[in-house]
């Protein structure tokens, strides 16, 4: 161990700096995944349900039968194929032509004249997708009721449900899922260069022996380790930044907050996503091993268990808390925020804190690693 | 010619399962995805906490929060005194959704009038917003029927029925996609690096100068990553009807021959892969590449149907798109065999091509 010496710090920064610019696997990983998976978030993956195919089965050819039925084709939440026959929208509700299907029976119109029971319409929805079938039963309920109210209009009779709901939804109004998918997906794509990409380089540097040569030297670990590090961070940063900048101009997602607030967060959350990365390739020095790993315990925890596609709290319990030691669970919200809402800094600042302590954490881990491995 | 395959075979067999290690990674990773995802991956929203801003004191008020904790979705209540406390509630994701109700609430119910309570939802988890409203909506309307006046005529009503999937358990619908996603991964990944770990090595370049044909070399590759791929999809097979209660209601055999297409697919898809890749690193890269695209696209986590149309068609090319219809077909909906033939023959095509260009791309490398 020896002091620290400038000169030295800062030949060996460029040294590394070289290094990645030539390496094509880099721009790989920093540019081009991350334009294919923003890609992905912006236009492959919604949740947006608009227009689900569903078949409507008109049996009663009475009049008010034929306005409920005009009142679902003209719906904009479904997309509806008519057919006297339930057998043949049956088999397209099987072979996933359609997502459900409504059926107004023979008797409907009777039945809404008549006293007795109320008239009922069958909704079936393909319970094989939970999720699609959940929107089909709340619209297919919602239309129906809303068709029932102007109906009971023209005839003059008490027409407003007692209790309704004004809803309104904060932050994203129009609920576009790409608003906080293209977001979170920024998260991603800094997971990806602070753990995958540092991990399988530096791994390579141990398969080969360069590391134990520059070991060799008089260098101080902590410098060392922060010249192996400041490059990909100033990497992720850059990548973050292209990232922001195609999410606003050309995905169109809102920016409330600050660029400040912006580079606070993702530097924050790259510090441990670096630290897991040097770990990994301290503990395992094996390429495919390294890769492997890194796979496993950043890119898909970072995607499945931060709350990015899924909700944390509908997970169960032993689940939520493995989410508590993946760090990209503190900077989805962050992100999503500052994207969404504008500058809270009590939340942020409440991340940044976990987020940094998950980086002293693993850096400490990494520098002991490396150190027993020279020993 | 048989003899000289065989003999490969057994190679490549011998050059996966030799490592203990490697033994463990086929296997071990696979089964613990099954589980973590299983329970993780769910677009259910469930043990949500609600805030609620009461400004009234009245009977009904309290009525409709009793209602609202009452919900098997509702985990817990939040109470919430000032419209400060509801923004602060919000912004800092200490509940999904808010409700307010007014001072008259309970006063204008006793009088008949109609009522409205407001919702405030975080815009910013709009899945799971959305999905929420549709409980609140839900306790509204029902707490709303039971106030109303029996009006004798004109009343209608939608009866549900979830077909397939009665109570829409998510499980159901996890599990039979997780065989397609997880034998996507270690299938890619397996054929990738196998061949690309001998190119580093140099001894895919003996393979070459060998008497074996390019056709018997791809051949030989091809298999341990079928095997394998066939193995776990059948621990899967028996798994998931008896550990995680999924129904399997389809026929084993048109399942089997759909898998049999799907992972020559998948295994086309590998080889085409590796046959571009020179080291271990780009052969991981381009895996990685092709991976994530393919399920992300596949239909699990999120539909197809809302896709754009031009990805639509795109998706097509995408091997477990198809698989997925059919293990979700066969699982849930005793799919019959024409709805899953024309799932397969995407996949036959796929496997064609892709297989028939990566012994191209082999023989060009060769002279």
């Amino acid at each position: 161990m020896s002091a620290f010496n400038r000169q030295r710090f800062i030949a060996l920064l460029v040294k590394e700096t070289l290094q990645i610019v030539r390496d094509p696997s880099t721009f790989l990983i920093a540019f081009v995944l991350p334009m294919i998976l923003l890609f992905l978030f912006g236009y492959g993956v919604s949740l947006d349900t608009t227009r689900i195919k569903i078949g409507l089965a008109l049996q009663d050819t009475g009049a008010q039968a034929r306005s409920l039925a005009t009142a679902y084709e003209r719906s904009t939440w479904f997309d509806v194929t008519g057919s006297r026959d339930v057998t043949s929208l049956k088999a397209d509700l099987v072979a996933g032509n359609i997502r459900g299907i409504i059926v107004i029976p023979p008797d409907f119109g009777r039945r809404l004249d008549s006293r007795g029971d109320p008239a009922s319409i069958q909704v079936i929805t393909d319970g094989s997708m939970p999720n699609t079938a959940g929107f089909v039963a709340a619209y297919a309920e919602g239309i129906r009721a809303s068709w029932a109210a102007g109906l009971a209009d023209e005839r003059g009779v008490q027409p407003l449900p007692p209790i309704s709901l004004a809803q309104r939804f904060w932050f994203n109004p129009e609920l576009t899922s790409r608003y906080f998918l293209v977001p979170g997906s920024i998260a991603i794509v800094m997971t990806m260069i602070g753990t995958l990409l540092t991990a399988l380089v530096v791994a390579r540097e141990w398969e080969r022996g360069t590391m134990e040569a520059l070991l060799a030297t008089p260098i101080g670990m902590a410098e060392f380790l922060a010249t192996k590090v400041i490059p990909y961070f100033i990497l992720g940063l850059c990548s973050m930044t292209i990232c922001t900048l195609i999410a606003i101009f050309i995905f169109g997602v809102p920016f409330l907050g600050s660029a400040l607030a912006l580079l606070a967060i993702a530097s924050a959350f790259l510090v441990p996503a670096l630290g897991q990365g040097l770990l990994i390739s301290a503990v395992t020095k094996n390429q495919f091993v390294a890769s492997q790993v890194a796979l496993l315990s950043a890119f898909l925890p970072a995607m499945l268990l931060s709350g990015f596609l899924f909700e944390i709290s509908s997970m169960p319990r032993i689940i939520q808390f493995i989410t508590y030691v993946v760090p990209a669970r503190y900077v989805i919200p962050p992100l999503q925020t500052v994207f969404a809402v504008g500058d809270l800094w009590g939340l942020f600042l409440r991340n940044i804190a976990v987020l940094l302590g998950f980086g002293a954490f693993f850096f400490l881990l990494a520098i002991r690693a490396t150190r027993r491995r020279i020993a | 010619m048989w003899g000289r395959i065989y003999a490969l075979i057994v190679k490549e067999m011998w050059a996966i399962l030799r490592d203990p290690r490697a033994r463990v990674i086929l296997v071990v990773p696979p089964l613990v995805q099954l589980f973590v995802l299983g329970f993780a991956t769910t677009l259910e929203v469930k043990n949500i906490d609600v805030g609620v801003y009461n400004r009234d004191s009245g009977a009904w008020s309290t009525e409709f929060v009793q209602r609202l904790s009452g919900s098997p979705n509702i985990r817990g209540l939040v109470w919430i005194r000032s419209p400060k406390e509801l923004r602060s509630a919000i912004d800092n994701q200490r509940v999904i959704v808010a409700v307010s109700i007014d001072q008259r609430f309970s006063a204008d119910i006793e009088a008949g009038r109609p009522v409205t309570i407001q919702a405030i939802f975080d815009g910013r988890r709009s899945n799971a917003a959305q999905i929420v409203s549709g409980y609140i909506e839900r306790i509204a309307g029902e707490m709303g029927a039971s106030l109303a006046p029996a009006t004798a005529s004109r009343r209608s009503q939608s009866v549900l029925t979830n077909w397939f999937n009665p109570n829409l358990d998510y499980l159901w619908f996890t599990m039979p996609a997780l065989i397609v996603i997880i034998s996507t991964v270690s299938g890619l990944g397996i054929t990738a690096l196998s061949v690309a770990r001998e190119r580093e090595l140099g001894t895919f370049d003996q393979l070459m100068v060998s008497p074996l044909r390019v056709h018997e070399i791809l051949i030989g590759k091809m298999v341990p990553p079928f095997l394998v791929g066939l193995f776990n999809a059948s621990l899967y097979l028996i798994l998931i009807p008896f550990a995680f209660g999924v129904p399997l209601t389809g026929s084993i055999t048109l399942f089997y021959l759909a898998l049999t297409f799907y992972l020559l697919a998948l295994v086309g898809v590998g080889m085409l892969v590796s046959s571009l890749a020179q080291t271990q690193q780009q052969a991981f890269l381009g895996v990685f590449l092709v991976t994530v695209p393919a399920t992300l696209l596949s239909g699990y986590a999120s539909p197809v149907d809302n896709m754009p149309g031009w990805l639509q068609i795109l998706a097509q090319a995408n091997p477990p798109k198809h698989f997925l219809i059919v293990s979700e077909g066969v699982f849930l909906k005793a799919m019959p065999a024409l709805d899953v033939l024309s799932n397969t023959w995407p996949l036959v095509i796929i496997a064609s091509v892709t297989l028939t260009a990566s012994a191209i791309l082999f023989r060009a490398r060769m002279e």
